[in-house]
């Protein structure tokens, strides 16, 4: 077998903990992934061995510290097959990219060269109905900023994109379009190409929300053929506190600064500033350095695993999960029933009980899962809901878990009969 | 945690229903867990004449608001401001109750003792408070209209204190 899914456990140390007496079975890694040691150790000794400020100092420490950081640009630049490293931005982490994009957008408005970028009154901006509210809210911002109208692609009753309407609506006044790769809330995973294809045909950009789904499947930008894709460390197994925006440098060349500051810049004077490029001129002050350091060992983790192997093996648990769901009385799965186009996150809900009471009660028996609406809203209202219980699924994740969940998820059914 | 008491109470809540004519209504929410409830409110003679709800949320927050009126209706206003207080001591002993509260006080609260065991879980001590505080400012709010003062309790009026803090942000965001 290509992938051992109990050797890899023994790479994540919290995952020998008890919590009230119980194994851990931990089943959130859509909220957060857990850390291999590799990233614990990677961060730790950066810390002790190597730490300075980063492109600034001239001293030894400082230039160990450079090379870790800019090693750790080279490493996700490959992980994502980007064309050059130079359009990999790190920020701190996913909202802070997809805010950058937004506000880079608005300072269009009056920065000289960038008119290209301008939005107003009569443009249009599309979303979906399915988004995390941080690639959602930042939308809706930007169209009241610059008097642009917010759209949305709506979703059916089995968590897909209504196919019809993304045609109707991108139209010729979108300027921008920002969908979710595959949804947090509901599992789904979007059609990429087809949204793409159609953004082209009337030149708005793409901006792909990949917080879902990088850590589970391969991402290559080039493939994808978005403006923009931005995903974040700390669900990819490494730590929060970064995440990183890939855009097309030709666009980043051009685009506005979002945050001014130290080392976003070419040369200052009192009278006027010019700004470095990409990426630097959007990565203004002392950047999450360690963080930069945790994450790059965090993609070599996954690498040298093969991400074609993860995703395999969580498309088995998400298979071997969504069979036992769907036949639990009294429990009805929110998104795509089948295994076809969905990813490693399975939101549910049970009949007369709450979703925080599911999650405390699977919480006594050491069993981790997220109730909540998810960070996205409108995806409950759109089903009449006001949460579900979301069980997720990782690299580490066994069979044996599921029958644990399972088990215990029967007898939460159980005690509120 | 999920004593039997709790869930029976969820499943058949008392007092819930909107009456009306009322003298003061309220709506409380828990952002973080969208946790919330309606209630209104009638005094007569200085005691609570009536009390109904309707609410949406987990067994804990369902649970205690329909305890919660079964203890306060037909009392008086510095009753149910008693009520509440010791309600509040219990939610804040985490899981030492009989140390923290005397005898007489735990009988007080009858059935809603059966929430001591959520004392010891923070993220869960807002769902047991979201209906006392909706009645507490529904109690405000009638006595405010009716021009009479409230008792002696500062904590009623002042919005800042942490007890009246059921949109309080914590716990979960991604």
């Amino acid at each position: 077998m290509s992938f051992d899914v109990e050797a890899v456990r023994k790479d994540f140390p919290i995952l020998t903990r008890t919590v009230h007496g119980h194994p851990l079975v931990y089943l959130d890694s859509a909220n957060t992934a857990q850390k291999p040691q590799v990233v614990i150790d990677a961060m730790s000794n950066f810390l002790a061995e190597h730490n300075s400020n980063v492109a600034r100092a001239v001293h030894t420490l400082g230039s160990e510290a450079t090379t870790a950081f800019e090693g750790a640009r080279d490493k996700v630049a490959a992980f994502l097959n980007a064309p050059s490293r130079n359009e990999v931005i790190f920020t701190k982490n996913i909202s802070e990219a997809l805010n950058l994009v937004a506000y880079s957008l608005s300072n269009a408005a009056t920065f000289p060269g960038a008119e290209r970028f301008r939005i107003g009154p009569g443009d249009e901006i599309v979303a979906t109905e399915m988004e995390h509210h941080s690639n959602l809210v930042p939308w809706q911002l930007l169209a009241q900023r610059t008097g642009a109208t917010f759209r949305y692609i709506p979703i059916d009753d089995s968590g897909r994109l209504v196919d019809d309407e993304i045609d109707k609506v991108i139209n010729e006044r979108t300027k921008i379009v920002a969908f979710v790769h595959q949804s947090n809330a509901l599992g789904t995973v979007n059609p990429v190409a087809r949204i793409v294809a159609r953004a082209k045909q009337v030149g708005a950009l793409t901006i792909l929300d990949a917080a879902q789904s990088a850590p589970h499947r391969k991402i290559d930008v080039q493939a994808l053929g978005t403006d923009f894709v931005a995903f974040t460390g700390h669900k990819l197994y490494g730590p929060s506190g970064i995440g990183v925006l890939w855009g097309r440098y030709e666009l980043l060349e051009v685009m506005p600064p979002f945050l001014g500051g130290g080392e976003m810049i070419e040369t200052v004077s009192m009278d006027a500033t010019t700004f470095a490029t990409p990426p630097h001129r959007f990565e203004a002050g002392t950047p999450p350095i360690a963080e930069a350091v945790g994450l790059g060992a965090a993609v070599d983790y996954v690498t040298a695993l093969g991400m074609e192997n993860i995703e395999d093996h969580e498309r088995f648990i998400t298979g071997y999960a969504l069979d036992k769901l769907n036949h639990l009385e009294g429990v009805t799965v929110i998104g795509p029933r089948d295994n076809v186009e969905r990813g490693a996150a399975i939101s549910f809900t049970v009949e007369g009980v709450h979703p925080h009471d599911v999650a405390q009660l699977l919480d006594e028996q050491g069993i981790a899962v997220r109730a909540g609406h998810h960070c996205a809203r409108p995806v409950c209202v759109h089903y009449g809901i006001p949460a579900t219980t979301r069980a997720s699924f990782a690299l580490y994740t066994t069979t044996a878990e599921i029958d644990t969940f399972i088990d215990a998820l029967t007898n939460v059914v159980k005690a509120f009969a | 945690m999920y004593q039997q008491i709790i869930i029976d109470h969820y499943k058949n809540p008392h007092h819930r229903g909107l009456f009306d004519p009322f003298d003061s209504e309220v709506h409380h929410v828990n952002p973080t867990c969208g946790d919330e409830v309606t209630m209104r409110l009638r005094l007569d003679g200085g005691e609570v004449a009536e009390i109904g709800w309707v609410g949406e949320g987990c067994s804990i927050s369902q649970a205690s608001t329909s305890m919660m009126t079964d203890l306060v209706a037909g009392k008086s206003i510095a009753e149910a401001l008693e009520l509440n207080a010791r309600f509040l001591q219990l939610m804040k002993s985490q899981g030492q109750a009989e140390a923290e509260l005397s005898e007489a006080d735990l009988d007080s609260l009858d059935d809603a003792i059966a929430f001591e065991g959520v004392s010891k879980y923070p993220a869960r001590v807002k769902c047991a408070l979201l209906g006392w505080m909706a009645m507490k400012g529904a109690l405000a709010q009638a006595t405010a209209a009716a021009g009479a003062p409230i008792g002696d309790d500062p904590a009623v009026a002042d919005s800042t204190s942490p007890v009246n803090s059921t949109r309080s942000a914590e716990g979960e965001t991604s």
